[in-house]
């Protein structure tokens, strides 16, 4: 009895600190590295005081978000308001379990965690409609209309990139669309190549469906303030901004594990000691993939509202779906050969 | 059945796009305005009506906080209205001054314009890239005044005094240090004439960077072309000056048509837009900042050659100098009626306008022969052009109320004056 319990709550709740704590410190310093990296690209210089480099700051932040008051404003209904930020954030948690951080480690080795990811990045636009409903305000109405549009039409176009993964790896197990890019010639092995528009698609709805910039007219700053989280303060704010994070980072790790061969390296295996795979090669690249959000972010305008919408069904969707057929074709023909796993 | 109705929704005063207090009511179909209502009075503090209670040269400070960020132009209209009802005219070298210190500050208008246009919609490296310019012409507005904003420089008869002949340098600190302290005082070995050379010299490639971020990009052209399209006869109907003018085509520029200052004697072109929206707009301003360097460039080179008074030594206006009064009993008697009673303008009525950085600014003064000016009236661009806010918008976009905000160039000091 003892050991059933251990073994299947507690190993388990161990499991996931292990994934969330990191995660929670991770966005935090990635939010310190965004402020850095915008502030170099905008000849300042972002947070320098509080700690060496100003590496503390996200904890300050933090700590002044959790000591704030959390404003409902009136009118608002009481429970969604506070369930919405939950709804935000639970997903992007819970969408975690299923990433493998290299061959053996994953908490949840499920067989079809490509639907389970997409199930759950999906849920993640409820706590925005909730949000800017329960705010009783016209202005997180009218953000939580946005992102609502703008998160179904790039969900569509994000399921035909996942779709093309799937046909060309034969599996719906991360662990094995990893596997699959394995081969004797490293970085040429990758999904990357064979679906190179469709890598290019995902990252743009990656980008849309996190709401950032240049597609972040949920939050359209200039336009509706700050969107579906105007009336947020305090703690519910800050965890709103957790989700936004750790979907980002969420993001940039699918991206690498889906088109770049995850924990792979990207030199031949017979390189030797460079040539082995390992959570850091993932590491590496979801830390490129994640910049280019903050790069995305310092240099490009916004777009508007009915340009995301053709942009989404008029350019990515029909491309995405074209691509679907050419991979099925390279599957199809042996054109692109599945690597022979780990 | 319910009856389906549009929302209203409150654009401001508080709203990080109102560009300060602007309030606009907004009658909305989902995303779609059907109608824009601008609210404007709250920044209101009757320029005009303190005007009459002062003596004429105690009120130029206050044509600074007009249009806060065009701040001399709006002296320039002023001054000139008081020389005009005087009849006295400045020294040729405070006219260059005076055209110089025009153009740095519609170069300065322009890099606020083109940061604030650019965060309105998102992009945000611009706005600080245009304040890293900006922070090196404020520099020169403390130079020769002492103030970075509100400079008080102009004065009928002339400017307050001449330039310096040393750029103030910068001390180390820990912002400024290492090769970054050496390449910011490297402009300021000289005089301020020499810094200028130097920035104007610099200046285009600065431009080119805000091109290069927005110009060609194609989310930023989406965000502008076709965008608030103004026809030529709106834009004279709604009594539009300046570019919102020029971007419709019509070829109206104060400094050409009617020169003041030294601009008879500038080679400089104008800008002209073809589809009157927000993109040709964007392309007239940048140019108009490359226009205004040339125009810089001639000042600085014709300064330098050329030394004089900067004040007319008529001292029934302008003060006589210190040392002067130090021995002359007759300067001293001047000194001490112009700084306390001031000097009295002959009764009549005048209007004067310049080319603002946003378009006609002008002043139009009523004097009975007193000390203080009867009446005076300030004409704000920014205010003719806001009032057409509801005809363009409507159809619109949300989203595109906040382009048309940036490409107005409002300034709510000089539209609630």
């Amino acid at each position: 009895m003892a050991d059933q319990l251990i073994n299947q709550v507690l190993w388990p709740v161990i499991y996931i600190l292990c994934i969330v704590l990191p995660l929670v410190i991770a966005v935090a310093m990635f939010v310190y590295w965004e402020r850095k990296v915008i502030g170099w690209m905008h000849v300042r210089l972002g947070p320098n005081k509080i700690g060496p480099f100003g590496i503390l700051q996200a904890f300050a932040d933090v700590v002044k978000l959790l000591i704030k008051e959390v404003i409902l404003p009136t009118k608002a209904n009481r429970f969604l308001y506070f369930l919405a930020p939950l709804i935000a954030l639970i997903p992007a948690l819970a969408a975690w379990a299923v990433i493998p951080f290299s061959g053996q480690m994953v908490l949840s080795n499920a067989n079809a965690g490509i639907l389970y990811l997409l199930a759950m990045t999906s849920m993640g636009v409820y706590g925005i409609i909730i949000a800017g409903w329960a705010s009783n305000s016209r202005y997180a109405l009218l953000g939580a209309m946005r992102s609502a549009a703008q998160v179904i039409s790039y969900e569509l176009a994000m399921g035909l990139c996942l779709v093309c993964v799937l046909v060309l790896a034969g599996s719906l197990n991360l662990t094995e669309i990893v596997n699959a890019q394995a081969g004797s010639k490293g970085i040429l092995e990758w999904f990357m190549w064979p679906l190179l528009p469709v890598f290019v698609i995902y990252f743009i709805s990656g980008v849309a469906e996190t709401n950032r910039a240049p597609f972040d007219m949920a939050e359209g700053e200039s336009e509706i303030v700050a969107g579906f989280h105007v009336e947020y303060s305090g703690s519910a704010f800050a965890i709103f901004f957790l989700a936004e994070y750790a979907n980002m980072i969420l993001i940039s790790f699918l991206a690498s594990i889906l088109f770049l061969g995850g924990w792979l390296s990207p030199f031949p295996a017979s390189w030797g000691f460079i040539g082995h795979g390992g959570f850091i090669w993932l590491f590496i690249k979801a830390f490129m993939m994640s910049f280019l959000f903050l790069w995305f972010r310092a240099t490009f305008p916004r777009y508007r509202y009915d340009q995301i919408m053709r942009l989404g069904w008029k350019v990515l969707i029909p491309i995405a779906i074209v691509w679907v057929m050419v991979a099925g074709c390279l599957k199809y023909f042996d054109v692109v050969t599945v690597g022979m796993g780990a | 059945m319910q009856e389906i109705r549009n929302y209203t929704m409150n654009f401001g005063p508080q709203h990080p796009a109102a560009h300060g207090v602007l309030r606009l009511v907004m009658e909305m179909d989902g995303e779609t305005i059907v109608r824009a209502d601008p609210h404007i009075g709250l920044l209101h503090r009757g320029t005009e009506k303190l005007a009459e209670s002062k003596p004429f040269n105690q009120s130029i400070g206050y044509m600074d906080r007009l249009d806060y960020v065009s701040m001399m132009c709006n002296e320039h209209a002023y001054v000139r209205a008081i020389e005009t009802l005087l009849g006295v005219e400045a020294p040729v070298r405070a006219q260059y001054i005076r055209t110089m210190f025009d153009e740095i500050t519609r170069i300065l208008n322009h890099l606020m314009w083109i940061g604030s246009n650019g965060l309105d919609l998102g992009a945000m490296a611009v706005f600080l890239y245009a304040f890293r310019e900006r922070e090196e012409l404020m520099d020169v507005y403390e130079a020769v005044s002492g103030a970075r904003m509100h400079a008080t420089y102009y004065r009928p008869g002339g400017v307050y005094r001449d330039l310096p002949a040393q750029m103030s340098q910068y001390r180390e600190s820990p912002w400024h240090k290492g090769n970054d302290l050496k390449r910011i005082n490297s402009w300021r070995e000289g005089s301020m004439l020499d810094y200028l050379e130097a920035f104007t010299a610099d200046f285009p490639t600065k431009v080119d960077e805000y091109e290069e971020l927005l110009t060609t990009n194609r989310i930023w052209k989406q965000r502008t072309v076709g965008i608030g399209v103004i026809s030529p006869e709106l834009a004279q109907q709604w009594g539009m000056t300046g570019v919102m003018l020029r971007g419709s085509g019509v070829e109206w520029d104060l400094r050409k048509k009617q020169p003041y200052a030294k601009y008879a004697e500038m080679d400089f072109d104008i800008p002209v837009g073809v589809n009157g929206d927000c993109y040709d707009r964007y392309l007239c301003r940048v140019e108009e900042m490359r226009q205004s360097n040339r125009i810089i460039q001639q000042c600085v080179q014709w300064l330098k050659a050329n030394p004089g008074p900067v004040m007319v030594k008529n001292f029934k206006v302008a003060p006589p100098s210190r040392v002067e009064m130090k021995e002359d009993m007759e300067a001293l008697i001047h000194h001490f009626k112009l700084f306390t009673e001031g000097y009295c303008v002959p009764a009549g009525e005048t209007y004067c306008a310049v080319e603002a950085p946003k378009g006609e600014f002008g002043c139009y003064l009523v004097s009975d022969g007193a000390n203080k000016p009867f009446r005076v009236h300030l004409r704000a661009p920014g205010f003719a052009h806001l009032s057409s806010m509801d005809t363009i918008v409507r159809g619109h976009m949300l989203a595109d109320v906040v382009a048309m905000i940036g490409t107005y160039d409002l300034v709510f000091g000089e539209v609630d004056r």
